[in-house]
């Protein structure tokens, strides 16, 4: 499989920047191998997946509004099945996370990530999310929710437009496209819990534990 | 004036009184209730809106900076400033039995600087975790990361208000005082959920379907803004004023700007002023159409709420096009703006007022009188006119409940002095007043625009400055009418290229907090429908 | 069953014949009893195939019409016009996860969403979807129907109590109290149509409807009735006005919170469902039903109107009922718990009895437009 081959409608390949990189995780996977049934299988459940993201908005400034914008008539985020924003995180498939994430809310978010079922997906819409953007420098500020949650699609901007928001949102569509269910062959996020601390006894956390204790 | 520092003086001996840019009066922490209560007692002209409440680190003391005003002229303007040297434990008395905007402020004040306050009945930290090691806006702060690390595992909330009571000997008694019975009914209305306009956290005790009482947590955004600013140049802090109400992020720009533009006695030209005004005017267009969609979706209207976003489009695209940004339009600079006008401007706008009146008239037919959104708003979240001012509800909101408040009325800035508008007024204090105030308020803007597209003069649209510009010694204050009520820039300036202190009064910060007072009772769909009135902005609140 | 009218006519497009093909095969090639296990079971399977395509397309046709209500366009990337969205969206959720909930009631947290959709398929399986095209014909179809349809709320109420989330506990008490008032006013208006046609079986109501649809034979007490039956079946399936339950903007997803995966998928399309049996029980009770438009006299139009398969009918006019539906949930804002227990129990069901009455005094003193015009609309 190549990059040529994953299709989104009205959007050709050459068009996406950074083709090589997913072509990398296609050929990552393809050592992996597989039967042709299964293959087709997989294509099929693909489909529904990439087709069917469903969108949380962890929105918690600016970019939360853009992702409003976004979904709005104007861009309208349904043309690619996407506007069924469900607000229950158990319900969801793909997370915006829109805005700074702050000390404060840093395990909140990690709570409702670990609420969504599988597969799930994260999306760092704007510099605050990815890196801390122009709050870096603060003392109450997460640089890049990637310490906290393992993430997907990045999405520059202060905050991104609706346009950024639809390209970041269609690679995530490739992405998922190139996806293995039957094996549970997955591309590889980014994902820093190295960071994470315990506050009170200082020691390192386990990344894989599972926050959702309700 | 003279009557001013009379009362003061009674109530004080030795207060020392000073004329800044305001009124001055710096007095003993022991003196400033007695002060406070003497101005807000005053017959003649009452004292009591209190503008800002300001925690301050002066190095060798810890203060706060109070600003007050007068709810029946805005012009009125008085700042006491009061400090205590003890960093070990700073107390200060309260004011929040005169002035219930104090409560979350000085909550705010030990989070920030750990100043507690003899008399607060709710001594908890505000934007800050009861856990936080050390006060951040603290000058002796440690940047150390390692000291509050980032985590994921969340602390309990302890719904337990400690307090310090004086006695009547003058004896100090510490309390600890329940917040909710322990038969309470809790629900977490945030800080991820639907509606609350971002990351606001009600914790509600409810009684079936009614509202018993909220307790509003925040700080689920709060970045430090205040803090940031300390460490940057003016131009630099420019941007961050953006992001704090960034749907009013040009009025926001605009305040400090023209906050550094008065104190260091730069004159802007007059092109740049009638492009500032009719930049601001769009911008509180785009403010309260987005305030007006998000409250018929928070009454479970989805359809209204992407009407509201078409039209704010068109007024998107003017910015886009200005200057590139979209929400946050980067225009407004030291001394004028970045970028002219692009040449369609005019046109563009000129089609945009009648194509929004059209509009306007098509949300009254469509939303304004329907029965189901008339009786899930009239009568529904009252607030009078004393709350409104106690609690410092400035904007459509305060307005609506006949407060009239209007800083451009009162203190005009750019060309507001020039132009007529009307400062739309309402007296039933309820959601549809505010509602209404709203879509009135764009006509006005429209009205306003109407009056200076066409005859923005020619000329430079930037004053020259100094590469580095450095502000001189002393406290500067600027305030401005943004789509959410009175936004308000403090400086303090030591003569250095970065500021000592900055400090920015958020008008949502009123607006939340008075959700405890008129959601009391209530039914739980009506708390969103309210939240939804009051149309506050998170990041505002946290800074 | 056949009915002896419809013999005078060809229909060429219905499924009789198809349908007694079938059987007679199956008689010649296995024994009785067999034939009519083999049978049911088909039935069964063709229920359930048409139950969730239904719901799918509805899915489809409610996000492409709250688009052009909101001057956007909707899907339009699956196929032409986006028609396969919902396929899309019926894969996803058939293999994402479903969450095992800690300290949730494990057993009535399962049970919950089979419940919702049971009730759902249970009164689904009585419709008359055409001329011959009904699973089974009760003699108290109307009865049955109110029956079954009623079981939903015990799956709703379950869910939001084994929930162990207070969003869902909210969620499901406003449900259970919509759901008991406003089905008081729906049964009433039903009685009304039944007071009306005599009979409560299904075939015999749409029958009785040839020349005259119950809408008007039963002219301003029919109307009423029609009226209330649509605000109440609205408020029924849990819909904007009337989404309480669900209320986004307040509970986040209400008593379905805390689903995920298929349980989430049978709520959300036992709600598309339960749309269209409001709709459709609303068509055939007070709009003919299946039966083509009939004038008394005009035979070479009545062929014509024969022409269009009864299950064609049958569509088109749930389907009309339906959009005003979507019309009316993509234009009102939400109603607060007690302004709807007002509407009911202050206006809707008093209102209701003194129409109940009316149309008996209707019936009995022969107002009714068959028997004033037995000429024009007489059977």
């Amino acid at each position: 499989m190549e990059v040529k081959d994953i299709k989104i409608k009205a959007f050709p390949a050459e068009e996406f920047k950074d083709n090589e990189t997913l072509q990398q995780y296609i050929d990552a996977l393809k050592k992996e191998g597989g039967s042709v049934i299964v293959g087709k299988l997989d294509q099929l459940i693909d489909w529904g997946r990439a087709n069917s993201l469903w969108p949380l908005a962890f929105a918690t400034s600016c970019c939360g509004i853009e992702f409003m914008a976004a979904a709005s008539a104007h861009y309208d985020l349904s043309r690619f099945g996407m506007e069924v924003t469900r607000n229950s995180p158990r319900q969801a498939d793909v997370m915006v996370v829109a805005g700074t994430i702050v000390n404060k809310m840093a395990p909140l978010l990690r709570r409702v990530y670990d609420q969504m079922a599988e597969p799930k997906y994260v999306v760092a819409m704007g510099a605050c999310a990815i890196s801390g953007g122009p709050f870096v420098n603060s003392y109450n500020v997460v640089k890049g929710v990637e310490q906290i949650i393992p993430v997907d699609i990045y999405i520059p901007g202060c905050p991104p437009r609706p346009e950024s928001l639809f390209y970041g949102l269609l690679q995530l569509q490739r992405k998922v496209k190139v996806e293995r269910f039957f094996g549970n062959k997955r591309i590889k996020r980014n994902y820093r819990p190295e960071t994470l601390i315990h506050p009170e006894t200082g020691e390192s956390i386990d990344p894989q534990i599972d926050f959702d204790n309700e | 004036m003279r009557d001013i520092t009379h009362i003061i003086r009674q109530a004080a001996e030795d207060a020392q009184i000073e004329e800044r840019q305001k009124l001055t009066v710096t007095v003993k922490p022991r003196q400033l209730h007695p002060v406070v209560e003497a101005l807000y007692r005053n017959k003649e002209l009452p004292f009591d809106y209190l503008v800002s409440l300001t925690g301050m680190d002066w190095g060798e003391t810890l203060g706060v900076i109070y600003q007050f005003s007068s709810s029946a002229d805005l012009t009125q303007e008085v700042v006491i400033m009061t400090a205590t040297a003890d960093r070990e434990d700073p107390l200060l008395y309260s004011i929040t039995d005169l002035y219930e905007t104090a409560h979350l402020n000085e909550r705010e004040v030990y989070a920030l600087f750990g100043i507690r306050f003899i008399n607060n009945p709710d001594m908890r930290r505000f934007l800050l975790n009861d856990q936080w090691k050390g006060f951040p806006f603290r000058k002796d702060y440690s940047h150390d990361t390692g000291l509050n690390p980032v985590t994921v595992i969340s602390s309990e909330i302890v719904d337990v208000a400690p307090c310090i009571r004086e006695t009547a000997d003058g004896k100090l008694i510490e309390e600890n005082n329940p917040v909710f019975d322990e038969e309470d009914y809790i629900v977490n209305i945030g800080p991820q959920h639907p509606s609350t306009h971002g990351v606001m956290h009600f914790r509600t005790s409810l009684d079936g379907e009614i509202v018993k009482k909220v307790d509003v947590h925040s700080g689920y955004i709060h970045r430090g803004i205040e803090k940031l600013c300390e460490s940057m140049t003016y131009p630099q802090m420019l941007h961050l004023t953006d992001r704090l109400d960034y749907l009013s992020a040009n009025i926001n720009r605009h305040a400090l700007c023209m906050c550094i533009e008065k104190a260091a006695e730069i004159e802007v030209p007059g092109r740049a002023q009638y492009i500032r005004t009719i930049m601001d005017e769009l911008q509180r267009i785009s403010s309260h159409l987005l305030a007006w969609a998000c409250q018929c979706n928070d009454l479970g209207a989805t359809t209204a709420f992407i009407y509201g976003m078409r039209e704010r489009e068109h007024v998107l695209d003017i910015f886009d096009k200005t200057c590139g940004g979209r929400l946050i339009v980067n225009q407004n600079v030291v001394g004028g703006i970045m970028f002219d006008i692009y040449p369609d401007f005019r046109k563009d706008v000129n089609v945009f007022i009648p194509y929004m009146r059209k509009r306007l008239k098509e949300y009254d037919d469509f939303f304004s009188h329907n029965p189901i959104a008339l009786g899930r708003m009239k009568h529904i979240g009252y607030l009078s006119r004393e709350d409104a001012i106690s609690y410092g509800v400035t904007g459509p909101a305060g307005r609506a409940s006949g407060w009239s408040c209007d800083v451009r009325k009162y203190k005009p800035y750019a060309l507001y002095d020039r132009v007529e508008f009307n400062e739309v007024m309402r007296t039933e204090g309820d959601s549809y007043a505010r509602y209404q105030n709203r879509l009135d308020e764009i006509a006005q803007s429209l009205h306003i625009i109407e009056q200076l597209i066409d005859n923005i003069p020619e000329g430079e649209v930037c004053a020259k400055t100094k590469p580095v510009i450095r502000l001189p010694q002393g406290q500067f204050f600027q305030s401005v009418e943004t789509g959410k009520g009175e936004f308000g820039v403090f400086v303090e300036s030591r003569g250095d290229k970065t500021p000592y202190r900055v400090k920015f009064r958020s008008p949502s910060l009123s607006a939340v907090s008075v959700m405890p007072l008129i959601c009391r009772d209530a039914f739980l769909s009506d708390l969103i429908g309210i939240a939804g009135s009051m149309d506050f902005v998170i990041p505002d609140i946290d800074r | 069953m056949q009915l002896k009218t419809m013999l005078f006519y060809s229909h060429p497009l219905e499924l009789t014949r198809i349908l007694e093909a079938i059987d007679t095969f199956l008689r010649i090639h296995l024994s009785p009893g067999l034939a009519t296990l083999a049978e049911g079971i088909l039935v069964g399977l063709l229920l359930l195939a048409t139950y969730a395509m239904i719901a799918l397309a509805l899915i489809y046709i409610e996000r492409k019409v709250a688009a052009s209500f909101q001057a956007r366009l909707g899907p339009n990337r699956l196929g032409k016009y986006g028609v396969f969205q919902s396929f899309a969206d019926m894969i996803k959720i058939l293999i994402k996860e479903i969450i095992q909930i800690k300290k949730a009631d494990k057993l009535l947290f399962y049970v919950a969403p089979f419940f919702v959709i049971v009730a759902s398929v249970l009164a689904f399986g009585a419709l008359p979807f055409g001329m011959n095209l009904q699973a089974i014909d009760f003699n108290i179809g109307v009865f049955y129907l109110l029956a079954v349809s009623s079981l939903g709320v015990i799956g709703i109420l379950l869910a939001g109590w084994s929930s162990n989330n207070k969003y869902s506990m909210i969620g499901a008490m406003r449900s259970g109290a919509q759901f008991i008032s406003y089905e008081l006013s729906a049964g009433f208006s039903l009685m009304t149509i039944v007071v009306l046609s005599g009979t409560m079986q299904f075939s015999e109501i749409i029958e009785g409807q040839r020349y005259c649809w119950n809408l008007f034979n039963g002219h301003l007490p029919a109307m009423i009735a029609f009226l209330i039956y649509l605000i109440s079946g609205h408020a029924e399936t849990n819909r904007g006005p009337f989404d309480l339950p669900e209320a986004e903007s307040e509970l986040t997803a209400g008593y379905h919170t805390e689903y995920s995966g298929l349980q989430f998928g049978f709520f959300y399309l036992s709600e598309y469902l339960n749309m269209f049996i409001v709709a459709a029980v609303a068509a055939t009770v007070f709009l003919g039903g299946w039966m083509p438009l009939q004038i008394k006299g005009w035979e070479a139009f009545n062929q014509a109107m024969w022409f269009i398969p009864s299950w064609v009918w049958f569509f088109g006019k749930a389907g009309l009922l339906m959009f005003f539906s979507l019309w009316v949930r993509w234009s009102f804002p939400r109603l607060r718990i007690d302004l709807l227990l007002n509407l009911e129990w202050k206006y809707l069901l008093p209102a209701n009895l003194v129409n109940l009455l009316v149309m008996v005094v209707v019936v009995l003193s022969g107002l009714t437009l068959t028997e004033l015009f037995p000429a024009l609309f007489g059977n």
